[in-house]
């Protein structure tokens, strides 16, 4: 049996209005003791108000090779920003 | 991949990290970069980790409860800073579990300063003081390296560092407007850790065989000898403020480079130590192999809590 603990992505929400952050991972045994040792590891200076903690192989990535047609389409849509509109200089708040 | 392909490659991984880009983990990279990198992060790591035991010695021994609770955040904040630069080295696709292997089988190095032995109190001053000063100096620079995890990792290791040094700093401002034998104690550590602090900004340029890789890939900014005479100015003021004598009779303020001139380091010392034969080299493994060791059955148990947990929740469930 492996006994090895598995790795989590630990997640920090510095303070309340702000997003989780990612924040490092680690070892541990179970989700509760994920958390404590996030806690431990990653909070030891009030950084936080709220930890998320996710196993690393519940995550899928992209792969930076593909990166070309996954993120290349949005680069040529300029019609999906405001300064490809052109408005008269006169018109007020828009 | 066909030789030319791979050379193309590198060479558009060079421009990145020229242009100052950052490498994340998944991104192709030489395998060189990879070896280079996991070889020193892990280096580090294990060097936070046996930098443990040292100080760990004291900590039933602190003179006071403010001491106590200060050296126990330190030690505790090593424990962080190894973990943080585990997992940045575990994304160079390297298990935690090699990692160990590496350490405890003496395959993998670690600062050889953290095997000299921490002798009285006053070396818990001249540690934080020194050590950690050095260690600072060598890190600050590393939170623009080039990959994206170590770098992470540095700037929350080196924002946590300097409450390390200054207590140290502390201690021995303490015993120097001690008594005598308090300032003697503070002397006595400041002669036994001033030499291993200057080696432990690693060989000289000459002899140093990656500085020329690691100043591009950004693993390094400047040299050792940089380092250690930027070590040596800062420091020795400190140490005039304490009323402390540098055990280096050639020490000398050079006004015309305006730095310190200083003597001889010993380097067959330093690489008695590296190579294993240092004061404590034996014990300090012999003690990172035994936590582990006696810590097994606790890894075994709770992961056998954690399978009945989940066996639990799917029985529920259905």
């Amino acid at each position: 049996m492996d006994n090895n603990w598995p790795l989590w992505e630990v997640f920090v929400r510095s303070k309340n209005g702000l997003e989780h952050r990612h924040f490092g991972s680690l070892h541990a045994a179970d989700e509760d003791m994920a958390l404590e040792n996030a806690r431990d590891v990653y909070t030891r200076r009030n950084e936080g108000v709220s930890i998320w903690v996710v196993k690393s192989s519940n995550i899928k990535a992209s792969n930076p090779a593909h990166n070309g047609e996954l993120f290349e389409p949005a680069q040529d849509k300029v019609y999906r920003h405001p300064t490809f509109y052109n408005v008269p200089d006169e018109v007020k708040h828009m | 991949m066909s030789n030319e392909q791979i050379k193309s490659l590198e060479e558009i991984f060079e421009a990145r990290i020229a242009r100052d880009e950052k490498i994340e983990p998944k991104d192709w990279m030489p395998e060189k970069y990879r070896k280079t990198h996991i070889r020193q992060i892990s280096q580090h790591a294990h060097s936070e980790i046996v930098g443990m035991l040292p100080e760990g010695n004291w900590i039933s021994r602190a003179p006071s409860l403010r001491r106590k609770a200060a050296l126990l955040a330190k030690v505790q904040d090593e424990a962080g800073h190894g973990l943080y630069l585990y997992s940045a080295c575990e994304t160079l696709g390297i298990s935690r579990i090699e990692l160990y292997d590496q350490l405890h089988s003496g395959k993998a190095k670690y600062s050889s300063i953290f095997n000299y032995p921490t002798l009285t109190w006053a070396d818990m001053g001249a540690v934080g003081w020194l050590v950690d000063g050095a260690a600072i100096i060598n890190q600050v620079p590393l939170c623009n390296t080039s990959f994206g995890p170590y770098a992470r990792a540095m700037v929350r290791v080196c924002k946590e560092e300097s409450f390390h040094q200054r207590q140290g700093f502390e201690i021995m401002l303490k015993l120097c407007n001690g008594s005598k034998q308090q300032k003697d104690m503070a002397q006595d550590a400041l002669n036994r850790w001033w030499w291993p602090s200057l080696m432990m900004l690693g060989p000289t340029d000459a002899e140093s065989v990656h500085t020329e890789q690691s100043m591009k890939w950004k693993l390094k900014r400047k040299s050792n000898d940089d380092l250690r005479q930027q070590f040596i100015d800062q420091t020795v003021p400190q140490a005039d403020l304490l009323g402390l004598t540098i055990p280096d009779p050639d020490l000398k303020f050079n006004e015309q480079t305006g730095s310190y001139d200083f003597g001889t380091i010993d380097w067959d010392e330093f690489w008695q130590v590296v190579k294993g034969h240092g004061p404590c080299n034996k014990q300090r493994i012999s003690a990172r192999v035994a936590a582990w060791d006696n810590g097994s059955w606790v890894r075994d148990a709770a992961m056998a809590h954690a399978a009945k947990k989940e066996a639990l929740k799917i029985k529920i469930a259905i």
